[in-house]
């Protein structure tokens, strides 16, 4: 089943276009990396996948449900990571995520298991303006899976992470089967090496076109590199 | 992130999946606004100083021991409304700044949630604002510790802080995502506040008087409350779309 599917998409900001004639398709549980120079459309696409932009031509189908028409429906499947972690600077990690938890019908349990899963447990109640940027990207993480999506929206989620915080968020982040069945991601990426290792199907954007769309077992590094000349 | 191997996932216990009422989510949404300004201190605070300082610049540019009728009421309504609107110009700050918006967007919650939450918070603003300016004034400008027939001003400001908060939140949703926030925030606040400075000026009038004070004429409670009620549903109706890309 298609967990996306995108058909003629545009979308632009007065007059200038910021995605057009974009069509893909993408399975449940599949993961979909998107390629692009600064300004090509990627995190533009990642929004509109997300409800929080309105397509100005094509259709989109994000997990079977028509966009914009039945964002209601989708909401509560789809997590998103942005490049703005979507989080309270005066409130505390924790208190960021009993709200979230709130929004999204979660229980407290969940919250204090991501604090660990993140190994933010010992900054918890320390307001996010005294954290590192490491550690607000920790947080926001655990935000983003809160209410363990469906779809995931990744716009660059290692930014800010260390090795080792790379390390603790890929469990969160991974593909594959969960709770509440497949996982399929779309993750925004400027890495040809990791991206193309995690990319069932790559999309490359330029100047907010479609470059290149293919599966990601037949795309070289120097194709990506390409889109960035 | 190297996801070539299937990663394990991060323990379960999750269940989402119920989306919240409406009032969890308001209650959730109030409870993030309070602990915002506890923490940051930037409304409050600068509204009850503004309200105090012009007290006392009246008190000493009108020259006189106290002030009463029309023109204590004048001065009464149109400060407290000057000290709401800096309210209102930080009500919708934090959640532009911070992602709040979309984090809320992205909630599968009623939008009209957060309507409800921004009322409350800025009622809650004007109702700490008037436990400071209202017996500063009285001190100030009437020449008591508390002004006569208190029950009547308190409905009559309760009636007045109703619409204040239903516009001023309106207003703010419309502003913030402009670059000009700060100036067409009060501009498109002041004219909508007029009615309500008419109607409380009005009502609070008879009770402003030294010897005899009044009761608030119900024709001008009765306007206050119309036009709450009238722009408590244009803006219930027109919120969701102000919140949409």
């Amino acid at each position: 089943m298609a967990a996306l599917e995108v058909e003629g998409l545009a979308r632009h900001y007065g007059e200038r276009e910021a995605l057009a004639d974009v069509s893909l398709s993408l399975d449940a549980g599949q993961t979909l990396v998107v390629f692009g120079a600064n300004g090509a459309g990627k995190t533009t696409l990642l929004r509109v996948l997300a409800s929080l932009l309105r397509p100005h031509a094509g259709s989109v189908r994000v997990l079977g449900s028509s966009l914009p028409g039945e964002a209601w429906a989708v909401r509560a499947r789809v997590g998103l990571l942005g490049h703005e972690p979507l989080l309270y600077r005066e409130l505390t990690a924790r208190e960021n995520l009993r709200f979230y938890a709130r929004l999204y019908g979660v229980e407290d349990e969940r919250v204090h298991e991501l604090l660990e899963s993140v190994a933010m447990h010992a900054r918890a109640n320390e307001p996010l303006r005294t954290l590192s940027r490491g550690m607000v990207q920790r947080v926001a993480v655990a935000r983003a899976v809160l209410h363990d999506p469906e779809l995931l929206l990744l716009d660059e989620p290692n930014a800010n992470l260390d090795p080792a915080a790379i390390e603790l968020v890929v469990p969160l982040l991974g593909a594959g089967p969960g709770p509440n069945g497949l996982r399929t991601r779309v993750i925004c990426s400027h890495d040809p090496i990791r991206g193309l290792a995690e990319a069932d199907v790559v999309l490359g954007l330029r100047a907010g076109r479609p470059a290149l769309l293919r599966a990601g077992a037949e795309v070289d590094p120097d194709e990506i590199a390409e889109l960035y000349r | 992130m190297s996801g070539v191997h299937a990663p394990p996932r991060a323990p379960q216990t999750v269940r989402p999946a119920r989306p919240p009422r409406l009032w969890p989510t308001v209650r959730a949404l109030l409870r993030k606004e309070l602990l915002v300004e506890l923490r940051t201190l930037e409304s409050v605070p600068g509204m009850s100083l503004f309200a105090v300082a012009t007290f006392v610049l009246f008190h000493f540019a009108l020259n006189r021991s106290s002030v009463e009728g029309d023109l204590a009421a004048g001065i009464l309504w149109v400060t407290l409304l000057f000290a709401a609107i800096l309210g209102v110009n930080r009500l919708f700050v934090a959640d532009a700044e911070q992602g709040g918006f979309d984090g809320f967007l992205l909630a599968p919650v009623d939008r009209s949630a957060m309507f409800v939450s921004k009322v409350l918070t800025l009622l809650a603003f004007l109702v700490v604002l008037e436990l400071v300016a209202v017996p500063a004034f009285a001190l100030l400008l009437l020449g008591s510790p508390l002004p006569p027939a208190l029950p009547g001003l308190l409905a009559t400001l309760a009636l007045g802080d109703v619409g204040v908060a239903v516009i001023g939140t309106l207003v703010a949703a419309m502003a913030v995502r402009t670059r000009a926030r700060d100036l067409l925030g009060p501009l498109l606040a002041l004219p909508l506040f007029v009615p309500i400075v008419i109607g409380g000026a009005r009502a609070t009038s008879p009770l402003l008087v030294a010897v005899h004070p009044g009761t608030p004429a119900i024709r001008w409670l009765l306007t206050l409350g119309l036009y709450d009620l009238l722009f408590g549903l244009i803006a219930y109706a027109l919120f969701d779309f102000l919140l949409e890309d």
